[in-house]
């Protein structure tokens, strides 16, 4: 999932302070699940807001809602014309669903209330580590299903640096060498050998941003289904 | 186009001394002046440091070719912190043309250890990858397979820590010395060694390889730098003895020599060469060598 943690009360404040209406807007996905943004945590920023203003003596409508996902048009159609009710959207989303709010929303001002962190996985209840960049060529497969582009410090791909120590990183005493958990985990799958080869500088093209993915398959379908009709 | 000296230096059999020079946060470099004077003709060649630990500072490529100026062979070193491949290869063709020679492909540490701890890190390519950038630009090419027009003639090395700690830090740590032979890398510097016996135990399970290995030197200079060392760097491992000897010597200076100068002495019965990390002692490095019996 995608990991995000919401900004400090203050700094929130600070970007919305020049309204007078405000619908504090959750997403029932990602930032749901690592309890960022999802319906539970609109309820406490709105209430948090409105316990503020009150005691600055500031009257501010704050509406609270939270749909399946922003980054889908299908989900955010439905709650747009609750959301030009207001002067503005606070959204609890990550970065992709804030934006395509703000796109359908346009020119409405949408403010993000969230830093969106990692793509990760729950390491245990309150803990979301990074498992992922997204690099666009997988090689999970060459290396007993440990990512070193991610769990390296530094996206080695060919052995460690020569800073690992005690089985920890360079980086910091807390964290694991993603090279010794690679080792380990290949010499239990009697697979060393594996990382004996050269591995090429990656292709970093296919992290060209703003990246873009296409379904040509779904698209024939799509088409061929609108001629039909 | 001809070996460098360096090159030749190993390749005559004799024990080779390098030793490491970093240049200074600001364009005065005096001081690495009167570290060349000093060091002329005592060593085979001098280490430029890239960055050291993150820190900035002059460049190591103009540093290089003001030692060729000051009569000195230069290594240059290279990390891959700092660079994608396109300035990587274009700082290589740059050394060639400036009259570098010797290149030493290395990580490069976290940027979060240094001075500029919120920079973006690079790591496009790795140390493997950087030896085989190395070796395609001396064959004529760059890395994307196009043709150079004048290719360069780098005599390239790289590092190995021969003290991990884990056997999984060890076991890697030979693997990629072999993939770093594989890419290119003709000669071996490593982190500080203060164990012969250890130390001969890892040269005889990579004496196969066939290639030159320098170990590396760094002289106490207290007993709090050796507790540190053997606290916070990787592979580095200061045995008590040393400590206490430090500890209770009333003359650090000699004392940190005398343990220097006796490690070589140990270390030419074992290895190639031997790589002296001063840092900030570089003046007293042929006192360290004369006591070892190297120069007279
Ligand atoms: S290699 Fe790592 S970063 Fe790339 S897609 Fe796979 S898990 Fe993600
Ligand atoms: S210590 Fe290990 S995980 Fe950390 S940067 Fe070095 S190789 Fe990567």
């Amino acid at each position: 999932m995608i990991t995000a943690e919401r900004k400090s009360f203050d700094q929130i404040k600070e970007s919305i302070k020049e309204f007078e209406s405000l619908l504090v807007l959750g997403c029932g996905t990602c930032v749901s699940v690592c309890m960022a943004g999802g319906e539970k945590e609109v309820g406490l920023l709105a209430s948090e807001l409105r316990i503020k203003n009150r005691l600055d003596g500031r009257d501010v409508r704050i509406g609270e809602a939270t749909i399946q996902r922003q980054c889908d048009q299908e989900f955010i159609g439905p709650i747009l014309e609750t959301a030009r009710k207001y002067d503005a959207v606070l959204s609890m989303a990550c970065g992709a669903g804030v934006q395509l709010v703000a796109e359908m929303l346009a020119p409405m001002r949408v403010i993000p209330a969230l830093n969106t962190r990692f793509i990760g996985i729950t390491q245990e209840e309150g803990v979301w580590v990074e498992r992922c960049r997204a690099c666009g060529n997988c090689v999970l497969a060459d290396y007993g299903g440990i990512c070193p582009i991610t769990m390296c410090a530094k996206s080695l791909v060919n052995g460690p640096c020569g800073g690992s120590k005690g089985g920890k990183c360079e980086a910091s005493n807390e964290k694991d060498c993603a090279w010794v958990l690679i080792y380990n985990r290949l010499k239990k799958q009697n697979r060393l050998e594996n990382i004996f080869k050269m591995f090429m500088p990656k292709d970093y093209s296919t992290q060209a941003h703003p990246a873009q993915m296409v379904n040509e398959a779904y698209l024939k379908v799509g088409v061929e289904e609108k001629h039909g009709k | 186009m001809g070996s460098s000296k360096f090159q030749e230096a190993l390749q005559s059999g004799k024990f080779v001394v390098t030793a490491e020079a970093g240049p200074l946060k600001g364009t005065s470099t005096t001081e690495l002046e009167e570290i060349a004077s000093v060091l002329r003709g005592k060593v085979d060649a001098l280490n430029v440091t890239d960055q050291q630990s993150s820190v900035m500072r002059l460049g190591s490529m103009a540093t290089c070719h003001l030692l060729k100026d000051w009569g000195m062979e230069p290594i240059f070193q290279m990390t891959c912190r700092d660079r994608n491949r396109i300035a990587l290869q274009s700082d290589l063709l740059s050394a060639h043309v400036l009259g570098i020679e010797n290149c030493l492909a290395l990580t490069g540490d976290l940027p979060s250890l240094g001075d500029h701890r919120q920079a973006k890190p690079v790591y496009d390519l790795d140390s493997v990858q950087l030896l085989w950038a190395i070796k395609r630009l001396n064959e004529g090419y760059d890395i994307a397979g196009n043709e150079l027009k004048g290719k360069t003639n780098f005599f390239a090395g790289a590092v190995v820590n021969p003290g991990a700690d884990t056997e999984a830090a060890y076991e890697l740590q030979i693997i990629k010395m072999q993939k770093k032979i594989e890419a290119g890398a003709r000669f071996f510097q490593t982190q500080a060694v203060y164990d012969p016996v250890t130390f001969a135990k890892f040269m005889k399970r990579v004496e196969h390889f066939k290639v030159p290995v320098l170990a590396g030197v760094i002289p106490l200079k207290s007993a709090g730098m050796a507790r540190f060392m053997n606290k916070n760097v990787a592979g580095v491992f200061v045995p008590e003895q040393f400590i206490t000897k430090m500890a209770e010597a009333e003359n650090k200076v000699k004392a940190g020599i005398e343990i220097a100068a006796n490690l070589i002495k140990d270390l030419k019965n074992i290895c190639q060469g031997v790589h002296l990390m001063a840092i900030g002692w570089e003046k007293k490095v042929p006192e360290i060598l004369k006591t070892a019996g190297l120069i007279s």
